[in-house]
């Protein structure tokens, strides 16, 4: 076995000037979340764009800030394709949530409130 | 790109044995699997939150000022916080191991001040009588939809997704902490990997921050306006 074989990977690659445009990236990113709150929208549109822009912003931590852009295809290829998937899994339930909307119990008499705030305004 | 690719340099090779398979060393391929099971963790609970806000009524309290305009600057902090780590563990790479401390610290510190920021939050919350099974009086008179009540589950999704969250940005902070003490008898690999448990929480939070704060803004001033 030559020492090539042992080597870990110690090169740390990226500049300083890479990792503060990632990081200029994702505050544009988190401003533009944060415009878009305060756009009418609907709902399942707000959603899907506000979890597109988290997942590019999850990404760009990934591949940047974590390394795993500069580290072997084989690591990535065992850690994201399985948390994929079972992410997909979690969300097969939705179709039933949206079901069960119609069958909420109507309330005949008010739920419970809240207890007293903790001092008197 | 890796720097170890060779001529007739088969993946095989990984495996049989005096290799680092991945070409991460154990530590480092360890706190990745740590991550990918706290990231499901995470993501059956924000999962189980959509599921609960898909099938109710919910309210939309949060106010510009103070909730979205606290939640932003925790984000500035947590994002910033990312930017000085990778600072210190590419220092630490360089072998500048005072300088890494010193970026250790800063990220330390923006870490603190996420908590306290975040702390002061939870306080407005609990004032108005946010709890994790009731709902404040006058949010179920602002928040209900044809005589149907919001769900007091508000609480319950809110506390404990943000709750821990927090305990993994003050679990992170003692970490790092233990990590900038013994910097000098840590190799830059330990480094390495207490940046990648850093970078983890901030990735959370780039979920959290959105699904929690930004689908719950209270547009048009409701709750403001409502008598309470």
């Amino acid at each position: 076995m030559s020492d090539h074989d042992a080597h870990v990977d110690e090169h740390f690659a990226g500049s300083n000037k890479l990792f503060t445009s990632i990081w200029v990236w994702l505050l544009v990113l988190t401003l533009l979340e944060i415009f878009l709150a305060y756009r009418p929208m609907q709902l399942h549109f707000m959603l899907t764009i506000l979890l597109g822009l988290s997942l590019i912003k999850a990404f760009l931590i990934m591949a940047y800030f974590m390394h795993l852009k500069f580290e072997r295809l084989s690591l990535i290829l065992t850690l994201i394709p399985a948390l994929v998937v079972c992410i997909l899994l979690l969300l097969v339930f939705f179709p039933d949530s949206f079901r069960s909307q119609g069958l909420r119990y109507q309330y005949k008499e008010q739920p419970p409130v809240a207890p007293a705030p903790l001092e008197e305004p | 790109m890796s720097t170890e690719a060779q001529a007739g340099h088969f993946p095989a090779m990984d495996w049989e044995g005096g290799a680092f398979p991945y070409r991460v060393g154990h530590r480092k391929l360890g706190m990745w699997l740590f991550i990918v099971s706290d990231s499901l963790t995470f993501s059956a609970l924000l999962i189980g939150y959509s599921y609960l806000r898909a099938s109710n009524v919910w309210p939309t309290p949060f106010p510009f000022y103070p909730s979205i305009v606290f939640s932003s600057v925790m984000t500035f902090c947590l994002l910033s916080s990312s930017l000085t780590m990778v600072f210190g563990v590419s220092a630490s790479s360089k072998g500048d191991k005072a300088k890494a401390r010193k970026w250790i610290l800063l990220t330390i510190v923006f870490g603190v001040a996420f908590i306290v920021l975040h702390l002061i939050e939870w306080q407005h919350l609990l004032h108005e009588g946010l709890r994790p099974f009731y709902l404040p009086e006058h949010w179920v008179q602002v928040f209900s939809v044809n005589g149907v009540p919001p769900s007091p589950l508000f609480g319950a999704t809110f506390f404990a997704i943000t709750g821990l969250h927090m305990f993994h940005v003050a679990t992170g902070a003692i970490y790092l902490l233990v990590v900038a003490a013994r910097i000098n008898k840590l190799k830059h690999e330990d480094v390495e990997i207490s940046g990648l448990y850093w970078h983890f929480v901030d990735l959370v939070w780039m979920f959290v921050f959105p699904l929690i704060y930004i689908m719950s803004v209270d547009i048009g001033g409701h709750l403001a306006a409502a008598p309470h």
